[in-house]
């Protein structure tokens, strides 16, 4: 009976730690909105991050991006030949990357990078009081070093969704040319004749979402970092796990609305 | 206003100029521990007062009450004629100015170089102050601390005593009317602490500063103390000149000057 009672108090504290947290979440972001987008804005340090977030990350993007579109041809071809429509691979592979594979990917590996960056960064200055040597300066930090870092990855993003889309086309066509003779111009005419603005627009405003996530959760989770060394390197960490799950519920119901609204 | 009176030998206060921060009954507690617990002080201008006590006795929270980083629980803090707990944020952003705090870690801004540092909060107040005259600040800063050399250093690239020197000018740049000093010499060899007391007395004889000291170091409190109190229970439990509480026969001041 006492070993049912631990288990029954540690599921109800890991449910209610659940809540707590999310709450402060929520309270974290009505922060954003309520004090991040108020002016004096900090145009540089923006500017700073966007080079940082975006700018930086393009190589990591571009060649995974490029890898995706490359395996997901060479993957799709055998069950493509078995129905006899491989003719259809580059439909089928644009759909894929444009609408679904390259806005999660990507912001699976900007969570990864920009997340825990951002955790650590954050959580690191956290523990070092640099945020509380800015505070006492006359800098509001949040304003400072969330807000623009938010905004940096909420607007990043979206762009490098649609330049690893692009470069996903390129390694997809790559693909498809590893086994068979397609030109560029037909792979190309193949692909957009099977997109339409239904397929593009969903896939690009989800992308703000994923941003947002990403930025909002590593800003939080370095921001509330204790317990020294160990708290950056956990901030860091559940940074990129957090926002990851996000990431999946965001797309789950970006999904159901673009059903919903017929965009499908 | 009254003009503080200085001994013409020691250059210390022997009189009692005008309060710059008045903190009367503050309570902080955090859960059951309470560590600020009606708390009394007056910190006159032109006055270095130190406040001693053992680790973990709340010295570091009650600067950090009169900054604004923390919030007590009751009592008030008055600094510069403003009740700090009051304040909205906008408001302590101003008063903050006004107010120099040097971290016990140093806090420097370790993505940025010295001068960085140093320029980070005036551009954030004086937006529209020319290059030249931030250029003139900073290396002010710097010679105040003996280290114009470092501009373009990172703090990664300075010794421990460098870094408190470089935190102490980033501190000065705003010319605060109060310095708040967090365990000044705590982690440095007795050579650079007394470095650093020197510089904390030149800095208070050139710019008129009012501080409060926070160390358990006696060397620091001997030398830059004209005012000592003894933290102790959460409460003031003595007040005095640094030899008055060497003299005294109490158990609880006697273990600090063993």
């Amino acid at each position: 009976m006492d070993s049912i009672d631990k288990i029954h108090w540690a599921f109800t504290d890991r449910i209610l730690e659940f809540f707590k947290e999310t709450g402060h979440v929520m309270r974290f972001t009505g922060h954003f909105f309520s004090l991040g987008l108020k002016p004096r804005f900090e145009v540089k340090e923006l500017l700073t991050q966007c080079y940082l977030i975006g700018y930086k990350s393009l190589p990591l993007i571009g060649l995974t991006g490029f890898i995706m579109g490359l395996v997901l041809t060479m993957q799709l071809r055998p069950s493509l030949i078995s129905y006899g429509v491989e003719s259809e691979l580059p439909v089928m592979v644009g759909i894929a990357i444009v609408r679904e594979i390259g806005p999660v990917i990507t912001a699976l590996i900007f969570a990864g990078k920009i997340g825990s960056s951002i955790g650590a960064e954050l959580g690191s200055m956290k523990v070092t009081e640099q945020i509380d040597a800015m505070e006492v300066s006359g800098t509001n930090p949040f304003k400072y070093l969330v807000a623009t870092r938010v905004l940096a990855s909420t607007l990043m993003l979206p762009i490098l969704t649609i330049l690893s889309d692009a470069i996903s086309l390129f390694g997809a066509y790559i693909g498809v040319n590893i086994r068979s003779v397609t030109s560029i111009r037909l792979f190309y005419t193949q692909v957009f004749d099977s997109l339409s603005f239904g397929d593009l627009t969903p896939a690009v405003i989800k992308t703000f979402f994923f941003g947002f996530a990403v930025g909002i959760v590593g800003c939080y989770k370095g921001y509330n970092s204790s317990k020294g060394t160990r708290g950056v390197g956990s901030s860091a960490n559940t940074a990129v796990v957090l926002a990851s799950v996000l990431i999946f519920i965001i797309d789950l119901l970006a999904v159901q609305l673009t059903d919903v609204l017929g965009l499908n | 206003m009254e003009t503080p009176i200085r001994s013409s030998t020691t250059g210390k206060i022997t009189g009692k100029p005008e309060a710059v921060i008045e903190i009367e009954h503050l309570c902080k507690r955090f859960g059951e521990n309470v560590v600020l617990n009606d708390f009394n002080l007056k910190v006159y201008e032109n006055e270095n007062l130190v406040v001693l006590g053992k680790s973990g006795s709340g010295k570091s929270v009650l600067i950090k009450c009169i900054i604004g980083l923390l919030k007590p629980d009751s009592g008030k803090i008055i600094v510069l004629g403003k009740n700090i707990p009051e304040l909205d944020h906008e408001d302590l952003d101003k008063i903050r100015t006004k107010i120099g705090f040097l971290f016990q870690g140093n806090a420097l801004y370790d993505s940025m170089t010295v001068r960085e540092n140093l320029e980070f909060s005036l551009r954030r107040q004086w937006i529209r102050l020319p290059q030249t005259e931030v250029d003139a600040m900073v290396k002010e800063a710097l010679d105040n601390v003996g280290l114009p050399h470092t501009v373009d250093m990172m703090p990664a690239e300075l010794s421990g005593g460098m870094l408190k020197r470089v935190a102490l000018a980033r501190t000065l740049i705003l010319k605060p009317e109060i310095i708040l000093y967090d365990e000044p010499t705590t982690g440095l060899d007795p050579v650079t602490a007394r470095e650093i007391d020197n510089l904390i007395l030149s800095l208070q004889k050139k710019y008129h500063t009012a501080s409060i000291i926070i160390s358990h170091d006696m060397n620091c409190v001997k030398n830059t103390a004209d005012r000592v109190v003894l933290l102790l229970d959460g409460k003031c439990y003595m007040e005095g000149t640094y030899q008055e509480l060497e003299d005294a026969t109490d158990e609880n001041i006697k273990q600090f000057f063993e």
